[in-house]
């Protein structure tokens, strides 16, 4: 079989989304795991509309950002353990794209359920409309650089038994400027100010998260395969 | 300049240079750490608006410089050990990472004692706090993943990856701390870096600076002898060092 | 003599500061000189029992 590199692409990415569809809770626990920490708050906190809509930004960044770190540990675990990931070592080609391939897998998979069902939540926040767009669009943009970060640390770990912990110990530091613009962006909007730095700025992460972290995660999925 | 370079790279004649050499980081470090103790308390001016208070900085700044400094070097020699797969630059590497955790605790605990007098608190959520909090985590990430595996060959170079991975996200997490800090029109130790500052306050401070590198390449070179001996386990000169056979035993 | 650490009113910041700077340079040669030893005799032991075992067979 001889693909080109876009075919070789989308054929990672459908057999992801394949294997993901089989496993229902592996879709649903994320975002499970996303409205259960957004709920803790009112309930620990105050359930004040006032000041939930000033916590609301921080809240929900927060939430996606544990729910990202959560679901880091399934991304290459699977294909490491059934020897598929060795196979795809010895393929003729970039693995970097393969590794892309399928961290775009995960994200459609894990990343954004979280980004449909924020809204919903926001509202329960007592979040303006307008702010709620602003928080659509930083999680449109924002999670899937988590994604891309939390591979290279997934890599890393693929090929330890215990890693839940030490992944998001290794990982979380390396997002906090994500969750910073993310949230401060959604934030700026919500005080009724323009919020195109932060959401540019988090594109330019975006972007070089796209260029850096596959091949990074590539070279880390290979030290683990030995 | 290459036969050199590469002659420092072997492991053997590394061990017994670094063991020569240590020594004559060490003292050197420790007296230009106590002249620029001294010259920071006693020789240096009170500051006209901190009052002695600033005199924290003399320990403060080498701390801070240095916590940075040496994740630069780990994450450079882990650079060098996985592109030419070099297990020297590993080993250095994996000394780095204790030595620079220590001083960036250094770095918050001076900082939170010099926040207190001047903010009125100890904890102000400012960009060189914010920034050195961070850096920590950064510090233990890498640490525990090192700790993780127990292939050492495995745990060098995929420690590497994700200090390679750290380094590209230092400026950046340093810039969005700024960021963030500056909306929230927080305090600043801008002061510290004042460029104005008088020279008998301003000598101390480089002489400790210069002090703490000695120190930190001098305990730097201990730990990666043993770091040496380890990868090295198998060779033939390591196990006459082991076996006390070898003359380049000093210390 | 007294003026000079009570250090202007600061003496409360300034002294544990420059302690704990101390306990941390302390700390810092400490560990890497027993690191140093535990790895030689870590190795010492392991290089004994290899030889032993070479005997043995």
């Amino acid at each position: 079989m001889n693909l080109g590199l876009g075919n070789l692409f989308w054929v990672v990415l459908q057999r992801d989304l394949l294997v993901a569809m089989r496993r229902w809770s592996d879709i649903c626990n994320p975002v499970i795991f996303f409205v259960l920490v957004v709920a803790l708050f009112p309930l620990a906190l105050n359930p004040r509309a006032e000041f939930l809509r000033a916590l609301a930004p921080g809240v929900l960044w927060i939430a996606a950002l544990l729910a990202a770190l959560l679901s880091l540990n399934q991304l290459f675990r699977a294909d490491i353990e059934d020897g598929t990931m060795e196979q795809l070592l010895t393929l003729p080609y970039p693995l970097g794209l393969v590794i892309l391939a399928k961290t775009l897998a995960h994200w459609l998979v894990t990343g954004l359920p979280v980004v449909v069902v924020a809204p919903l939540l926001a509202i329960t926040y007592h979040l303006p409309a307008d702010a709620i767009g602003i928080l659509l669009l930083s999680l449109l943009i924002g999670t899937p650089t988590l994604s891309l970060l939390g591979s290279i640390g997934a890599a890393l770990t693929a090929g330890l038994r215990q890693s839940g912990v030490l992944l998001a110990l290794m990982v979380g530091p390396l997002m906090l400027p994500v969750l910073m613009l993310g949230a401060r962006a959604t934030d700026i909007a919500l005080s009724g100010d323009d919020p195109t730095g932060p959401l540019y700025l988090l594109g330019a992460l975006l972007a070089l998260a796209l260029s850096l972290a596959p091949p990074a995660a590539a070279m880390a999925i290979r030290i683990s395969a030995d | 300049m290459w036969t050199w370079f590469f002659q420092l790279a072997s492991p053997p004649h590394f061990y017994r240079m670094a063991g020569s050499l240590v020594p004559w980081l060490l003292w050197p470090a420790l007296l230009l750490i106590v002249i620029g103790s001294w010259g920071g308390l006693v020789q240096a001016p009170a500051d006209y608006q901190q009052g002695d208070g600033y005199r924290i900085i003399y320990v403060h700044v080498p701390s801070s410089y240095l916590s940075m400094m040496v994740y630069v070097t780990m994450a450079v020699a882990a650079g060098i050990g996985l592109i030419w797969r070099i297990k020297l630059a590993h080993a250095v590497a994996a000394s780095c990472a204790p030595i620079g955790a220590t001083f960036t605790a250094a770095a918050l605990v001076t900082g939170m004692l010099w926040g207190k007098p001047m903010w009125g608190t100890y904890w102000q959520w400012e960009p060189r706090l914010t920034s050195e909090l961070i850096l920590l985590f950064l510090y233990f990430g890498y640490m525990s993943l090192r700790s993780a595996f127990n292939d050492l060959n495995q745990s060098d170079r995929a420690s590497a990856v994700l200090a390679l991975a750290g380094v590209v996200n230092v400026p950046i997490i340093h810039f969005s701390v700024l960021w963030w800090a500056g909306l929230h029109q927080g305090p600043s130790i801008s002061k510290i870096d004042a460029p104005s500052i008088a020279f008998d306050m301003l000598w101390p401070l480089l002489v400790m600076i210069l002090g703490f590198t000695l120190f930190f390449l001098g305990v730097l070179a201990m730990r990666v002898r043993g770091e040496v001996l380890e990868r090295e386990f198998h060779s033939r000169w390591a196990q006459d060092v082991l076996r006390g056979a070898s003359p380049m035993e000093a210390g | 003599m007294s003026e000079f650490f009570a250090m202007g009113g600061y003496a409360n910041y300034v002294w544990p500061a420059f302690g704990i700077t101390a306990i941390v340079l302390m700390v810092n040669l400490l560990a890497a000189r027993r690191q140093l030893r535990q790895t030689r005799e870590r190795l010492q032991l392991r290089l004994v029992r290899q030889s032993g075992k070479r005997v043995n067979t």
